[in-house]
């Protein structure tokens, strides 16, 4: 039955179709992410030009301006499908607080933010990836580091970052407390944003190592003389790698709202920076362009980690 | 010592398990029992106001007299702290009971609503899911305001898809097995069925998942008042009693610690005990 050659067609059905579902799937998310947005602003007692405006006082030729642009005179299902339509040509509305167009503050804000998110995510993988494989299967290390990543997971991100800046800060003056500029002020945050996620990392991936390194072809791999470190990193790894990447989704989506914490606690100016004024200033236009940008992300990462997956177990490509 | 389940030959369940030594769970059950006794009765553990300000104290390091040291305002931390509990844990337990009841309502439509309204809220589940928690908070608090009740309402709508999902799960098993097939045969009607026999039998795993999602909406609860979105500043909550501290954190540290450390043993503690819960429960299913 399975040395049944697949015809090369079908066996690319295989990798299109799941793709397929993906985008489709994806394209419901979104729709969703904005039909959330929408509801969000007309579920909320109030006039909506006032909502828009928010906490500022404008001309009467700009409210008249924004009555027509979201179409606030016509029925609400033309105003849905207008504001569907704007969303699809990548317009976002106008914050009248900044007096700018959304998507151009989210895109001065959101570089910063991305080297935040990338320094941590980054730092993440390559600590849980050296603690899962240092301790997988040994009695005491692995003791001793679960209970330290029970803490991990427990601590609050924005505590974690102020203990860093107590001590790294202000008591050894090592790292500079506020600010964006330069290699050293991206230490701390992307450390206090990476603590739970390392955690939670590590202990799945120690797990998925544990499993397969009771598989014969560990085994066979022993008896072939191979070094125990070998085995780790040359057999098991790429077996335990498999569930871990399925985290990256929520990986993603912690960080994201890490940042609004993280940037707060360093004064850091970023998308996080941006969420959290424009919330305290009922700026809705902005949480509403966050709000599609982060659903946005999370389907095309979700989108990668598919294509992700089919590289890591090749079991998936063809049969 | 360790006592393992054995299936099958090779097969052992419960070895990999992470396992909490039982003196850590007897510690964590000890250390909630704690904060839920000073979040009852605050009066019993600490003396004086919360609020009692003494310009001449201020930021007084921990001593004698003030045992978790004094803030900006010589307000003695410790008394602070004890009279924070009670907002801070209630805000975490109270988004966790609407979450529960949310959710195993719009699991138990998904899974007996029959098709369309399946379909709807599975649909909006992944919507939710597929947004970053906190944002999702931040969204609802944009256009609800900030504020303790808010905050919690906040957190609520970001625990939920989870429960929704859980809740769906277990009734779509559940209504195939034997006993609800023979109480469906003996008459009895769709409520009764659900509140006899569907919602006991779903409630161990919800019980678990709730427990680990206290720790989720505590730390939740405690970073909104941080971001000054939940409890206003003299409140003495947690995450607020560190936001207001923030512009003295490089002078005294105690400001910074002790609140934090309040939050991450609470959390730790729920943490420990809701696995072991876990595994216990896993251990009667499996």
């Amino acid at each position: 039955m399975t040395a049944v050659a697949v015809p090369a067609t079908r066996a690319r059905a295989r990798v299109v179709r799941p793709v397929l579902v993906r985008l489709g799937t994806s394209v419901l998310v979104l729709w969703g992410a904005v039909t959330v947005a929408f509801a969000g602003l007309h579920l909320t007692p109030g006039n909506v030009v006032d909502l828009l405006i928010g906490a500022n006082t404008v001309t009467p030729e700009v409210r008249a301006r924004i009555v027509a642009d979201y179409g606030l005179d016509r029925p609400l299902l033309v105003q849905y499908v207008t504001y569907l339509g704007r969303v699809l040509h990548g317009d976002l509305g106008q914050s009248y607080q900044l007096h700018q167009p959304v998507a151009s503050a989210i895109g001065e804000q959101i570089g910063s933010s991305v080297q935040l998110m990338l320094a941590s995510f980054a730092l993440a993988v390559v600590v849980a990836v050296t603690v899962a494989v240092l301790t997988a299967g040994r009695r005491w290390a692995r003791a001793v580091f679960s209970g330290v990543e029970l803490v991990g997971i427990s601590i609050p991100s924005f505590w974690a970052g102020i203990l860093l800046l107590t001590v790294f800060s202000f008591g050894l003056g090592l790292f500079p407390a506020t600010g964006g500029e330069g290699v050293e002020s991206l230490v701390l945050p992307s450390v206090a944003m990476a603590i739970p996620v390392i955690a939670t990392l590590s202990q799945v991936l120690r797990e998925g190592l544990e499993l397969t390194l009771e598989e014969p072809f560990v085994l066979t791999a022993r008896s072939r003389g191979m070094s125990d470190l070998g085995v780790r990193l040359r057999h098991a790894l790429r077996h335990a790698l498999l569930p871990t990447v399925t985290l990256a989704g929520w990986m993603v989506s912690y960080l994201f709202g890490g940042a609004v914490i993280t940037e707060s606690v360093f004064s850091r100016q970023g998308i996080g920076r941006l969420t959290l004024t424009a919330v305290t200033n009922k700026d809705l236009p902005v949480v509403m362009g966050v709000v599609l940008i982060a659903s946005l992300l999370y389907v095309v990462i979700n989108i990668l980690l598919d294509l992700l997956y089919l590289a890591i177990d090749p079991r998936l490509r063809g049969a | 010592m360790t006592t393992s389940t054995i299936v099958s030959p090779g097969v052992v369940i419960g070895r990999r398990r992470r396992r909490v030594p039982r003196a850590g769970v007897w510690a964590a059950a000890a250390f909630l029992l704690v904060v839920a006794v000073i979040a009852i009765a605050p009066g019993l553990v600490a003396h004086g106001s919360p609020d009692l300000t003494d310009a001449l104290a201020a930021l007084r390091p921990p001593d004698g007299e003030h045992l978790l040291g004094t803030d900006a305002n010589g307000r003695d931390i410790f008394t602070r702290i004890v009279y924070g509990a009670r907002p801070s844990v209630l805000a975490g337990l109270a988004a966790t009971a609407l979450a529960v009841t949310g959710g195993t309502l719009a699991g138990l439509l998904a899974a007996l609503g029959g098709r369309v309204p399946d379909e709807v809220v599975m649909r909006v589940v992944d919507v939710l899911l597929s947004l970053p928690g906190l944002l999702l908070a931040l969204l609802v608090i944009a256009v609800a305001g900030p504020g303790t009740l808010n905050a919690v309402f906040a957190i609520a709508a970001y625990t939920l898809p989870g429960y929704a999902r859980l809740v769906r799960a277990q009734t779509m098993v559940i209504r195939r097995s034997g006993y609800v097939e023979a109480a469906v045969s003996l008459g009895l009607t769709k409520a009764r069925i659900i509140a006899r026999h569907v919602l006991p039998n779903a409630f161990a795993p919800l019980l678990v998942l709730a427990t680990i999602e206290v720790g989720t909406a505590l730390v939740a609860a405690s970073s909104l008042s941080f971001l000054g979105l939940g409890p206003r500043p003299p409140a003495p909550e947690w995450g607020a009693m560190l936001s207001a501290g923030r512009d003295y954190f490089s002078v005294a540290w105690w400001v910074a610690v002790f609140p934090g450390l309040a939050i991450t043993l609470t959390v730790l503690s729920v943490t420990v005990v809701g696995r072991h819960l876990q595994r216990r429960v896993e251990g009667r299913l499996s």
